[in-house]
């Protein structure tokens, strides 16, 4: 399974950009994608992934000592969307897994796999909307950013959380570009890079749910 | 250029550490009961660091003084015992030092701020506010009355926000604007903000501690000499944050009497 | 054994044309890095200047500074500053040292230019990420930099900016309105800035070393910016929310930070219910590991040059190396020691000082390493030796000072003093600094081709050195009596007699200010007009010194570089009589 170093240096200086070793040997590509060792892409996300976990530990130790500091937190219901949208969320995990094993498989299944990546933005589109709905809901009931310290957790929680999904959809956005580009996922950087990312947007909100669900 | 500075770093280790020798700026007396174990902690740390200090310096000095003159094959002499020895040493000495410190400092400590005021202690209310600090006693019936911050009103002198109106305990509260106490008997503190961070700080105490806006502190003391001292802040708070203080009277039991009395009276 | 990196090193763009393309918005990191240099330059100056108009203040209360009420004309009517318009200076001095001056030179200035080089690689990680770093960095700068034109000036609430004085808005005084917003927002861009920065360092060194360097084959100063971006990544990962729930405290009318019933100019305050000590925690479960952050890179780049000079390897490579690893960790586990005082449960004191003492274990260690290795050498002096000899020197007595304030028991006396301001200027401002000196006097010859007067130099570091022992030593004697820090005026009864030590500290800042223009002078006359440099005019052995002077685009014109040996081969035979082996010399037998 070694990639020859010198053939390799060699081969990414004739490719350009992209960085990778091409593929020379098998049809059927090795469960672990394309190479060996993570994409540099990859390994950025991962770096991404324990700061963005920092600071949503950061806000959840605020939480409770902010609670436990006074006693004027007022529990309130969550809008029921947001288990919908837990749903979205998980189920577009789901859309995006099948996508790659579809993109993975080769040509014939290149389009198919284009659809599910396509779905799955979709359904990051409706979780984001979920949240605005929830928010909406949430006002109506009188309970704004400033009403009550729960309610200033459950929208810093949920706005920081939907941002970074924004940022998500935004990159699987440009990945569905790219692949549309190239027609190839085998000569397109950045996948695993994506789909790790959108399935901790996703294993975050389940984490954010049940924090929210226990303590709001 | 190495004998230079093996001269001028020995001279400014020398020169520092005289001044804190001969005690040229020291700390005030002490007038705490508690405080005597913090100065000895304090000699403790001067002595430990200053071995520290004089070792480290002086060697760094030596080594830049052997490490000048003209370039000889010097490949076989390396410092003995190589980086084991460092590594060995730092650990032991730094360790000892460390394990003795915290064992007897947490005493000090823990005489200051983790045993409870003695329970016939005297009571004084402490408010921090900008830029000033107040103190308010319990008067002959021995309780303070509740707060308001709404009914904080300054200009008439109003400045814990007492409602002596319609609170009984309120009317009798001892308002003053110098912490004045009797010598050698507990003193107990409630420290509390009006308004932002402000902190409490006796030099001849040997304590310090913040005012949290939102909380009420306990500072305990014992004075055991008669005198005045100055309470500072130490808590940036605002644009007169230099110019924040307020004086610790420590007076005779009598003449402490003799004040309450007067103070009461009013 | 060796890892290898099975990614060809390809270059993900080409060499630019055209001037925006090439100096303004470079995605190459030598060029980004010399951008935070120079950004780094700028605030340190204007720090500075920060620094004496404080200290002259201080010193001579009624003396008019003739373009001070040019810059504030409500701050300092006549010339004479207003006690508010210290506390703004005060703040300003204290956010721009310890973010934009030491964050920026040590740690992203000199990280950026060399750890590619120095692990072989064509540049760093994320070249887009990077370039969008430096210039979030500079936005952070303007931002902050705007709060001096602001009406009521910049924040009067410290680079700590507690709350609730922070929090309350203009109600708790001048200063405390606009200057304070953007102050939150600038360091808010800030940590995003960083956590780029951050993640563009750790990736890199994982993913693009050269063939042959190990981990362990890294030059110390590699590992001290890889062990800085982590620490950096988790840290600024948790001053961001702080910034966010201050500002929205500030602008949105929650309670995160304010309680309730404080009454300020007159007014009970609308919020209810918030932690003060909640910002305490959070701001110094940051502001700890910053300055480590500060102090890291520098420790590092001390021990990279040090060998250099003293022709043999540095004692302890690996010892160093853990040592660092040993800070990084536990330079989280000691925040409460800035809080003992704080009003927090007394018992935490005793729990934080125990990682707070330990962790001068390992700082310990490092100190006798780097002096261990001067044993038994004979040194090359010239002025990047003198100043890792300075840097030891004031690293000691910086570190000792440390002992005291770990102390629960003495830092009841010395919190809040000028023991604290002597013991944190001696590591940081001084220290750090030193570090940032000895790597500019080092790389200049290699960023840009030319050597630095080493006479300017010489005169540089002594006066530098013992101006600094003149500014800070004194300081420890104030804080022993109890004078309090962040005082604009010394009124108190006791303070009164101490005008005089003052006024010492300020001449000798002054003076000690003065000698940097010795070194601004340097850098811009030998930038033009110094000795053309060759490529390894120190016979150094990491990886920048095998290529030109300056590197080409690519830094090393297209060949792969494969490493042999660490960096520590000094003190050997050679080829061609040297007495050192760069990491590239192949062994001999072939």
């Amino acid at each position: 399974m070694g990639v020859d170093v010198q053939d390799a240096i060699h081969a990414g200086q004739k490719l350009g950009g992209s960085g990778l070793p091409p593929v020379t040997r098998n049809t059927r590509l090795p469960k672990v994608a394309l190479s060996e060792r993570p994409e540099r892409s990859e390994t950025g996300v991962w770096i991404g992934i324990f700061a963005i976990v920092m600071t949503f530990a950061a806000l959840t130790s605020a939480m409770i000592v902010r609670e436990g500091v006074a006693l004027d937190w007022q529990h309130f219901q969550l809008p029921k969307i947001l288990y919908l949208d837990t749903v979205i969320l998980f189920f577009s995990s789901w859309t995006l897994e099948t996508a790659l094993s579809k993109l993975k498989e080769g040509e014939n299944r290149f389009s198919a796999g284009m659809t599910w990546l396509a779905v799955t933005l979709a359904l990051g589109g409706m979780f984001v909307i979920g949240q605005v709905v929830a928010w909406r809901v949430l006002a109506g009931q009188g309970l704004f950013l400033a009403t009550n310290p729960s309610s200033s957790f459950f929208y810093v929680f949920t706005a920081a959380h939907a941002l970074h999904l924004v940022g998500g959809i935004l990159g699987l956005g440009y990945l569905i570009y790219k692949l549309n580009r190239t027609r190839s996922a085998a000569r397109t950087t950045g996948i695993r890079a994506t789909s790790l990312y959108w399935h901790f947007m996703d294993g975050l909100w389940v984490y954010l749910f049940v924090l929210l669900l226990a303590r709001m | 250029m190495g004998k230079v500075f093996a001269v001028l770093v020995t001279l400014i280790t020398l020169i520092s550490i005289a001044f804190f020798v001969m005690h040229t700026w020291w700390l005030p007396p002490n007038i705490s009961t508690t405080g005597k174990a913090v100065d000895h902690q304090l000699e403790e740390t001067l002595i430990g660091t200053g071995v520290l200090f004089l070792a480290g310096q002086l060697m760094l000095g030596c080594f830049a003084w052997m490490a000048s003159g003209k370039t000889k094959d010097t490949r076989a002499k390396r410092f003995p015992g190589g980086a084991t020895s460092v590594v060995v040493t730092a650990i032991v000495v730094v360790g000892i030092e460390i394990f003795t410190l915290t064992f007897v400092g947490s005493k000090a400590w823990g005489a200051i701020y983790l045993t409870p005021a003695e329970p016939g202690a005297l009571r004084v209310d402490v408010q921090a506010e900008q830029f000033a600090f107040y103190f308010r006693y319990p008067g002959p019936d021995g309780q303070f009355g509740g707060l308001h911050p709404d009914k904080i009103d300054d200009g008439s002198g109003n400045y814990f926000g007492l409602d002596p109106a319609n609170d009984v305990a309120a009317r009798d509260d001892i308002v003053v604007g110098s912490l004045v106490v009797p010598v050698n008997r507990p003193i107990a503190l409630s420290l509390h903000s009006k308004d932002v961070g402000h902190s409490f700080y006796v030099r001849e105490l040997r304590m310090q501690e913040d005012f949290v806006p939102g909380l009420d502190i306990p500072l305990h003391f014992t004075a055991t000499q008669v005198g005045k001292y100055e309470i500072v802040c130490t808590q940036l708070c605002g644009l007169g944050h230099y110019n924040m203080k307020a004086y610790l009277e420590v007076m005779s039991e009598p003449d402490y009497e003799q004040w309450l009395k007067t103070q009461a009276g009013q | 054994m060796h890892e290898v990196s099975t990614h060809p090193v390809a270059h993900q763009h080409t060499a630019p044309t055209g001037f925006i393309r090439k100096y303004v918005f470079s995605l190459d990191h030598k060029v980004i890095g010399k951008q935070y240099y120079g950004l780094a330059l700028v605030s340190v100056f204007i720090g500075m200047v920060l620094s004496w108009l404080l200290r002259i203040h201080l010193a001579y209360p009624d003396y008019h500074i003739p373009f001070l009420s040019k810059l504030s004309a409500v701050g300092a009517p006549g010339g004479v500053m207003t006690p508010e318009y210290y506390l703004s200076l005060l703040t300003m001095h204290g956010t721009l040292m310890v973010f934009f001056v030491l964050t920026n030179a040590p740690f992203a200035a000199f990280g950026n230019y060399f750890l590619p080089i120095q692990i072989g690689a064509e540049d760093m990680a994320f070249p887009r990420f990077n370039m969008m770093s430096f210039w979030t960095t500079f936005a952070a700068f303007v931002v902050m930099m705007a709060s001096f034109f602001v009406a009521d000036g910049p924040p009067i609430s410290g680079w700590t900016a507690y709350a609730p004085l922070s929090a309350v808005g203009r109600d708790a005084g001048p200063g405390l309105a606009l200057g304070q917003d953007l102050w939150a927002i600038s360091i808010a861009i800030f940590c995003i800035a960083s956590l780029l920065g951050a993640l563009n360092f750790i990736a890199t060194t994982l993913d693009l070393r050269a063939r042959g360097m190990s981990l362990l084959r890294m030059p110390y100063s590699t590992w001290a910016w890889f062990v800085t971006s982590v620490i950096a990544l988790l840290a600024f990962a948790v001053l961001l929310p702080a910034c966010v729930l201050l500002i929205l405290d500030r602008v949105a009318g929650t309670s995160f930070f304010i309680p309730a019933g404080l009454v300020l100019s007159d007014k009970l305050q609308p919020h209810s219910g918030g932690s003060p000590l909640l910002w305490q925690h959070l701001f110094w479960f940051f502001g700890h590991p910053e300055v480590y952050i500060a102090i890291l890179p520098s420790i590092g780049i001390i021990a990279t040059i040090l060998p250099v000079f003293t022709r043999r390897p540095l004692l302890g490579p690996k010892a160093l190396i853990g040592s660092m690893v040993a800070i990084g960790f536990l330079s989280y586990m000691v925040w409460g020691h800035h809080m003992f005082v704080s009003g927090m449960n007394p018992f935490s004191a005793n729990i934080f000082s125990v990682p707070t003492l330990i962790i001068t274990i390992p700082a310990t260690i490092m100190t006798l390493l780097l002096t261990a290795s001067l044993y038994g050498a004979k040194m090359r002096f010239d002025t990047p030796a003198l100043f890792c000899l300075g840097f030891i020197s004031v690293f000691i007595s910086g570190g000792i000072s440390g002992f005291y304030l770990a102390q629960p028991s003495l830092d009841t006396y010395l919190h809040a003093t000028y023991f604290v301001v002597a013991h944190f200027h001696f590591v940081m401002a001084v220290a750090s600094l030193f570090g940032v000196f000895a790597g500019t006097y080092f790389w200049f010859p290699k960023m840009f081709g030319r050597m630095m007067s080493e006479s300017l130099g010489k005169w540089h570091f002594w006066l530098t050195f013992l101006g600094v022992y003149c500014v800070f030593m004194p300081m420890h004697y104030l804080g022993l009596v109890g004078n309090v820090r962040r005082y604009s005026a010394f009124v108190d009864d006791y303070l009164a007699p101490l005008i005089p030590v003052h006024r010492f500290i300020t001449i000798a800042a002054l003076l000690t200010g003065a000698a940097q223009l010795i070194f601004l002078w340097n850098l811009i006359w030998s930038r033009f007009r110094g000795p053309v440099a060759s490529e390894n005019p120190w016979e150094a052995t990491s990886l920048e010194w095998a290529t030109t002077s300056p590197p080409p685009f690519d830094n090393f014109g297209g060949k792969h570089p494969v490493v042999y040996h660490g960096p520590n081969e000094l003190g050997v035979d050679g080829p061609d009589g040297t007495d050192f082996l760069m990491q590239t010399a192949a062994p001999k037998s072939s």
